[in-house]
């Protein structure tokens, strides 16, 4: 066995059992965890398999950002954690389901697919280029519409988020920095010339 | 030598491989830690100086040893684990932010072909692993079991997702105008019959603001410190912390700032380029010598802003941002594609 299949077996391994804890641990702030390892794990994959763009966007993306939100959210919520544990037997059925349909699904594709596409040497490796350039090479030439479209999409979803969080109270404070910026003095002083003593009327 | 090294533990087949590595790991982490160290004392006495102030000055010759007494303090000192506090995670955050801080050092170049680990993704590989120390912060903010930790972890987050993105796009110009993401290659693309007029900096002189700028708030560096904010939330995600824990809190955030300070002249200032013109003989050569005096100008900075600079509030610090940093980096980048597109800037020798 070469050190790649051991290290293979290693990170699926890691992957299949980090992502049996996120359906199965109490807590969910360590469900949430169990998830980025399961990220984390799934990336090395990618990595062994030389898409080593592809490894470090879900990285980047998945781990960097969009779980760190996630969690953030997780820690918030005060989720009181038994209800949550009676709901997930009752489910189970319908979630085995559709893990079931989905699997069918991937091993339908990937067979397909496999069926259709010899697997030969990596383009990449056989162009002389790096797996980086190879994809955006075929992103912004062959498949530019479809990446401009999910760019759109993407977008308005980002604006439509905002509209969706953006709520005029009444009785809001808010600042404004360039009004503070642009205060005088003779905004906020005044200064009042007086004597220094005054004749008091009962004074002696 | 190190060819024979080389030579020698990779006769010994995978086995050598594996330790030819793990001695070239050493090789950068030992001098790593030991910077810190010095670091850390450096911080002390400059920030002295500016307060008027000697700075540590007993231990050791100029107090030199300072730092090295603190750190054996720190480790004999009894890690404190407060009631309630989520066990593993507790004693696991530290750890996951030392960590990415420590790998992201695998590509950092310190001359050409001196390099741990020369892979073509090597931006993209700092980019996700300085977003990922961000975790070993939430977490032990969060295992604490206290509200302080927690609030200072949640501005962490906050501040760090949202700089990110600043960073990101200074970084997006880089490599439009080098056109790669190794970083001995964008080094390679500051080089030219012009010396300094070369490097990246002129062309992208504002993503080269934004991006020290958003370095330091991205390791939650004075004036972007609220994290830890003395003031208001005692120390912030490490309150609850002690001993050698904190210790290596300390280590991940120190590391994360001697490497931002590496990085900077990479991608800007041309690396290990030297700034004079070539025809000065030996000084105007490249060697690792420019990269580490450009490196350590930067790890000045970040004691001087320390010093100098008072601390932002939390909402002028997202603003900063978000309002401030974002679209000026969105516009730049398209400034820079048309550099590249149009040829007015030459790109390398």
């Amino acid at each position: 066995m070469t050190f790649q299949s051991l290290c293979f077996y290693g990170f699926s391994a890691v992957t299949v059992l980090a992502a049996l804890a996120v359906i199965s641990v109490r807590q969910p702030v360590h469900a949430a965890l169990c998830l980025v390892l399961t990220f984390f794990s799934a990336a090395c994959l990618w990595l062994l398999a030389d898409a080593e763009f592809l490894a470090i966007a879900l990285v980047l993306v998945y781990v960097g950002a969009v779980m760190v939100l996630f969690l953030f959210v997780v820690m918030m919520l005060d989720v009181d954690i038994a209800p949550l544990r009676e709901g997930t037997m009752r489910l189970l059925p319908v979630g085995i389901a559709v893990a079931v349909i989905m699997l069918v699904e991937i091993v339908a594709l990937a067979g397909m697919r496999a069926l259709k596409i010899a697997a030969g040497p990596d383009p990449a490796i056989a162009a002389g280029g790096s797996n980086v350039e190879w994809i955006a090479r075929v992103l912004f030439s062959e498949y530019l519409l479809p990446f401009e479209v999910a760019a759109l999409i993407l977008t308005v979803g980002l604006i439509a988020a905002i509209p969706l969080t953006l709520r005029k109270r009444a009785g809001l404070k808010t600042q404004n920095p360039s009004r503070q910026v642009r205060v005088r003095r003779e905004d906020r002083v005044r200064l009042v010339k007086m004597a220094a003593e005054t004749k008091g009327e009962g004074s002696p | 030598m190190t060819d024979l090294l080389r030579e020698f533990f990779l006769a010994f087949g995978d086995a050598g491989l594996v330790i030819w590595t793990v001695l070239k790991i050493l090789a950068i982490a030992v001098p790593l830690i030991v910077a810190v160290a010095m670091f850390v004392y450096w911080e002390r006495k400059v920030i002295g100086w500016m307060h008027v102030r000697m700075g540590p000055n007993q231990i050791g010759p100029l107090g030199l040893l300072q730092a090295f007494a603190d750190v054996f303090k720190l480790l004999f000192k009894e890690v404190v684990r407060p009631t309630k506090a989520n066990k593993a995670l507790f004693y696991l955050a530290p750890l996951i932010a030392l960590v990415p801080s420590f790998a992201a050092w695998a590509v950092i170049p310190f001359d050409d072909g001196l390099v741990l680990a020369d892979v073509n993704a090597g931006l993209l590989f700092l980019l996700a692993m300085t977003s990922m120390g961000v975790y070993g912060i939430i977490i032990a903010g969060w295992a604490s079991n206290s509200r302080y930790a927690m609030l200072g972890a949640m501005r962490a987050a906050a501040q760090t997702v949202s700089y990110e993105i600043a960073m990101g796009f200074s970084l997006v110009s880089v490599l439009i105008l080098s056109g790669s993401l190794n970083l001995s290659a964008i080094v390679a693309a500051q080089s030219g019959p012009y010396g300094i007029a070369e490097w990246f900096m002129w062309p992208l002189l504002p993503m080269f603001v934004i991006y020290f700028v958003s370095g330091v708030a991205e390791t939650n560096r004075a004036p972007f410190d609220v994290a830890e904010g003395e003031s208001e939330i005692v120390a912030g995600f490490h309150v609850e912390y002690s001993g050698s824990a904190f210790a290596i809190f300390f280590l991940a955030e120190y590391a994360n700032m001697i490497l931002i300070s590496f990085l900077a002249p990479v991608l800007f200032l041309g690396g290990w380029l030297s700034p004079f013109p070539a025809s000065w003989g030996w000084i105007g050569g490249p060697s690792w010598l420019w990269l580490f005096v450009k490196a350590f100008f930067f790890a000045f900075c970040y004691l001087w802003f320390r010093a100098s600079f008072p601390r932002y509030r939390y909402d002028q610090i997202m603003r900063l941002g978000w309002k401030v940093f974002i679209p000026i980096t969105l516009f730049w980048v398209m400034v820079a594609g048309c550099m590249k597109y149009f040829g007015w800037v030459t790109i390398g020798a």
